[in-house]
């Protein structure tokens, strides 16, 4: 099941020129692009790694996009974003984020019913990557 | 028809024309040219240099709109000359040209010294190299006093690997990224020597010569203006024979020098004019240097007649 985060998550993925194209745009507008990673693809996991530090004063894609490619050949089967923020006074937020590496395969989600006091259920969503630990989520050839 | 055509095949393309005054108007860099030779006084062979540079990279960029194929050309380049005889404001005109003629994207300029590149520690080196390098992709990086990153006497020393990740980034990110070395003559001339992988990507030497008297009293004169300050009659003199007195002592380093005098000269005519401040001042007085804020100088003191 293909997870849809982050801007552009209903397109087809984004080409390195696209991707590219996108980062230039953030930095036409004065935002720090950053770049994080993650194998636990919960909607309530709002924290991943950073990969580097958010990179200020940069002025050229082609300097994020160096940082962008040892993402990708580092974690080949993690999600990566790309996020990028605005310290403008007033929005210092992230105002743009969009996942540039998905893995191979995404087993999806499984939803769990708990059925407590009364008639009430409580539901709660199960990972199936999570069933594994981290790290070794979406590794080739490993199976749960 | 097609007979004779295989018979004669005509070059490719002749029927076209190729316009290269369009291209040299269209890019605008008769503009920076022009700054080059109103801003920049003297330095005749750097002027005639940096033409040579821009003409090639023009017809280099007509050649390629007519398919005629050859490789980019190689643009990193290599300043030598004194302190202050304008290597760095030279290269911001440069990363303006390059800019223009779309060798590179956002034509900014980032300076750097060895402290900005070499690391404190091992493994520190390769993560701030590559983050000067990140920065001055799309524009030119200007490594002042390169010859710092290699010190032969100490062969742990780490500009070894600064070097080395230069290298690769001049290599692999060769559209992405522009590198000026800058320096003094005779130490380029050893760093490049015992680089070799560098000296053969460093495409184009520029020698900067030393201004002369004349030269530098023209680039006061210049500096002058900017500030909006006009020299009084006898101020010109003095101005001439500091100039003359200045660049026989020890740490002369060209413009800077001439700058720094003329700063201290703006706090001495300032102090002048608090003394008398009894008095309303005109704009003319507000505006003018007299010869004795230029004589307070210490460069007159080395004759002996205040010591």
């Amino acid at each position: 099941m293909r997870i849809t985060q982050g801007t552009f998550s209903y397109l087809p993925d984004l080409s390195r020129e696209q991707i590219a194209a996108q980062i230039n745009y953030c930095l036409e507008q004065g935002w720090a692009v950053s770049i994080e990673y993650t194998d636990d693809p919960h909607p309530r996991n709002t924290y991943w790694e950073m990969f580097g530090m958010p990179m200020f004063d940069i002025q050229d894609a082609a300097g994020v996009m160096v940082e962008v490619d040892r993402a990708l050949s580092e974690f080949p089967e993690y999600y990566i974003k790309v996020n990028a923020f605005d310290s403008t006074h007033g929005w210092e937020t992230v105002r743009l984020s969009f996942i540039i590496n998905r893995p191979g395969e995404e087993p999806g989600f499984r939803l769990d019913r708990l059925e407590a006091e009364g008639r009430t259920i409580r539901y709660s969503t199960h990972t199936y990557a999570g069933q594994n630990p981290a790290g070794a989520r979406y590794g080739r050839g490993e199976t749960a | 028809m097609a007979e004779t055509g295989k018979q004669h095949p005509p070059p490719a393309g002749d029927e076209a024309r190729y316009d290269l005054a369009a291209l040299y108007e269209a890019s605008d860099i008769e503009a920076a040219l022009a700054c080059l030779n109103a801003e920049m006084i003297g330095l005749e062979p750097v002027k005639t240099r940096v033409r040579e540079i821009a003409a090639l990279l023009l017809v280099e960029k007509l050649r390629n709109d007519a398919g005629l194929q050859a490789d980019p050309p190689a643009l990193h380049m290599s300043f030598t000359g004194n302190p202050g005889t304008g290597k760095t404001t030279v290269a911001r005109l440069m990363a303006d040209i390059l800019k223009k003629l779309g060798y590179v994207r956002k034509g900014h300029l980032v300076a750097v010294t060895r402290d900005d590149l070499v690391g404190e520690f091992i493994g520190h080196t390769a993560p701030k190299t590559r983050e000067v390098i990140k920065k001055a992709m799309g524009g030119v990086l200007f490594i002042d006093e390169a010859y710092y990153l290699y010190r032969p006497e100490n062969e742990r020393d780490y500009g070894k690997e600064a070097i080395e990740i230069l290298l690769q980034a001049m290599e692999n990110n060769r559209d992405d990224l522009v590198v000026i070395f800058a320096g003094y003559e005779e130490q380029m001339e050893r760093f490049f020597s015992s680089n070799p992988g560098l000296r053969s990507r460093v495409a184009h030497h520029i020698e900067f010569p030393d201004y002369d008297d004349q030269e530098l009293y023209r680039i006061a004169e210049l500096m002058l203006g900017h500030m909006q300050y006009r020299l009084s009659g006898e101020a010109e003199e003095a101005l001439r024979d500091y100039i003359h007195r200045r660049r026989q002592q020890p740490g002369f380093a060209n413009a800077r020098s001439i700058r720094n005098a003329l700063d201290r000269c703006r706090m001495r005519q300032a102090k002048r004019l608090f003394e008398q401040r009894q008095r309303s001042l005109s704009a003319t007085e507000l505006a003018t240097i007299e010869a004795e804020d230029l004589l307070a100088s210490r460069v007159f003191d080395e004759t002996g007649e205040n010591r």
